[in-house]
């Protein structure tokens, strides 16, 4: 069993250590991500001020939500391995297919490390700032707020790693769909465009009008940002945390067993490109 | 000058022409680029939708804003690709060099380095959101607001190339791409998406004074709106205040000088 999973953990973390390299990369990110940050939470608030009594979600939640989702943007499937997209346009995917490990597996191990190697030195800075050095500059108001209570925090770090797990199905989704080179990219576009959305990241889940929520609650995305974000704040109960969190993990298993499939049908049809 | 023109159009036109040959991608990128900016919209008028107003501005005026910046934007994107790559894809391989051997100005060169077509997908959410409110909001185009809406939209264009042009000049120094630019310019034009009244302080004077991005968006459209303006402003004020955005771009291109004359190869 241990055996069996070493090439699929060396992976993991083989790509862990190279993605860690790109520090002036990640320093930029931080600055881009605060200034959206800000320029969000300053947008949302002002429609607060405007009609307060319309929103489902207290300020304080708003600011946890914007600045979780810059925290954590890199979680988010709206981009591929540039490296697996390069490998399928050159044709050295043969290479790929040629080794003797389960290819879906081999290839989730590398999107997780992906999902989650510049998140991790990302989220630290963005976190002091948002979470510590804005309330000791009198920005008490706009920060990052501590989670509502150490039942929610544990919640939501159960709730995170379930969105790992989700994001990286969904991205596995979008390498797949680079088989099919040209309406691959498409899918993708289309699929980043729906991420973008329904997860939460352009505007929270609950501030879109009431007769969208419904549908907006049975969907997919929603696991990979509005879940754990308004967990951590309290806007979703521990009561019903579990709950979610299992909705989460069954969005999870079935989207990689599409994916799986839908790769054992790519790889017969891969089209080995280069000579 | 002519000459300098008649040859930008004609790199322009090849570009097109290369661009073309992959009709299939092209759409496809077109249609992409349509729906990764447009969901922008979504989230305003969602909020909108949920919070009836934001005062006292109502959803026709800030689909204006939107329109508006989103527009201009546009044609910067599609036309400033080659200073937008320039650390990458000219000082970090030495090809720059290659540039100052040719017996014509760098900036002619790099601005016709590439027509991205795609962006017509920006382009096209735009029109659409701008028609549409201004239907919603009864406007009368008489020579006078059009004529300021052409002022407003080339300012808000050469205000975005200029910045861009920065980043290029940044690149001299360091060697590379600043991803840190963009939060300036994608960044700006969220930014400009919104009445700039609807911010703090500290940030609206930022974006008058030290980036001119209200200066070429806010104040003007307002007069466009034909509102009293929340911050105060006169209507003179409000109508000329784009010139600023042709002034940043002047001074953007007195950098470039600064950054050309300190250039140094990378090349080998």
């Amino acid at each position: 069993m241990v055996d069996a999973a070493r090439p699929y953990v060396a992976m993991l973390g083989a790509r862990f250590r190279m993605l860690l390299q790109y520090r002036a990369a990640a320093f930029a990110g931080f600055a881009t991500q605060l200034f959206w940050g800000a320029i969000k939470l300053m947008i949302l608030a002002a429609f607060l001020a405007a009609n307060h009594q319309a929103s489902p979600m207290s300020l304080p939640q708003i600011a946890a939500y914007v600045w979780l989702g810059q925290a954590l943007l890199g979680v988010l499937p709206w981009n591929v391995d540039t490296e697996l997209q390069e490998k399928m346009m050159s044709g050295a995917v043969a290479y790929e297919l040629l080794r003797p490990v389960d290819l879906y597996a081999f290839w989730y191990a590398r999107t997780m490390a992906l999902r989650t190697a510049t998140t991790f030195m990302r989220m630290i800075p963005m976190i002091l700032f948002a979470g510590v050095l804005m309330p000791l500059c009198g920005l008490g108001a706009w920060a990052l707020p501590p989670p509502v209570s150490a039942a929610a925090a544990l919640y939501f770090l159960m709730s995170l790693t379930a969105t790992v797990a989700l994001a990286s199905a969904i991205t596995m989704l979008m390498h797949v769909a680079l088989i099919w080179t040209l309406s691959g990219r498409g899918f993708n576009t289309v699929m980043t465009g729906l991420v973008i959305v329904l997860s939460g990241l352009t505007i929270p889940l609950p501030l879109f009008p009431d007769w969208l929520q419904p549908f907006l609650y049975w969907q997919p995305f929603r696991g990979l940002a509005d879940v754990p974000y308004r967990i951590y704040s309290g806007n979703i109960g521990t009561d019903v945390a579990l709950f979610e969190i299992v909705q989460q993990i069954v969005w999870s298993v079935l989207i990689v067993a599409a994916g799986y499939l839908w790769l054992s049908v790519g790889k017969s049809r891969v089209v080995v490109q280069g000579g | 000058m002519l000459d300098a023109l008649a040859l930008y159009g004609r790199m322009i036109g090849l570009s097109i022409r290369a661009q073309m040959q992959y009709r299939a991608s092209f759409l496809m990128m077109s249609v992409g680029h349509f729906i990764t900016t447009g969901v922008e919209m979504v989230g305003i008028w969602a909020l909108f939708e949920r919070f009836g107003n934001l005062l006292p501005w109502t959803l026709p005026q800030v689909a204006f804003f939107y329109g508006v910046v989103n527009i201009s934007f546009a044609f910067t994107d599609a036309l400033a690709r080659g200073f937008d790559l320039f650390g990458a894809q000219f000082i970090k391989t030495g090809n720059f060099d290659r540039v100052l051997l040719r017996p014509r100005s760098t900036v002619l060169q790099l601005a016709g380095h590439e027509f991205t077509l795609f962006r017509v997908g920006r382009l096209l959410q735009g029109v659409i959101v701008l028609v549409w409110a201004s239907q919603q909001l009864a406007l009368e185009w008489d020579m006078a607001r059009v004529a300021l809406l052409v002022f407003t939209m080339l300012a808000t264009f050469v205000f975005f190339y200029g910045l861009i042009i920065l980043g290029a000049v940044m690149s001299f120094w360091t060697t590379e791409s600043l991803e840190i630019m963009n939060t300036l310019t994608y960044g700006g034009v969220e930014t400009a998406q919104y009445p700039m009244a609807v911010y703090q302080k500290y940030f609206q004077r930022f974006f008058t004074f030290v980036v001119p991005l209200a200066m070429v968006t806010y104040f003007p459209i307002v007069a466009l709106l034909d509102i009293p303006d929340p911050l105060g402003t006169t209507r003179v004020w409000q109508m000329i205040a784009p010139t600023a955005g042709f002034v940043f771009f002047g001074a953007s291109l007195l950098m470039w000088r600064v950054g050309v004359r300190h250039y140094t190869s990378t090349g080998s």
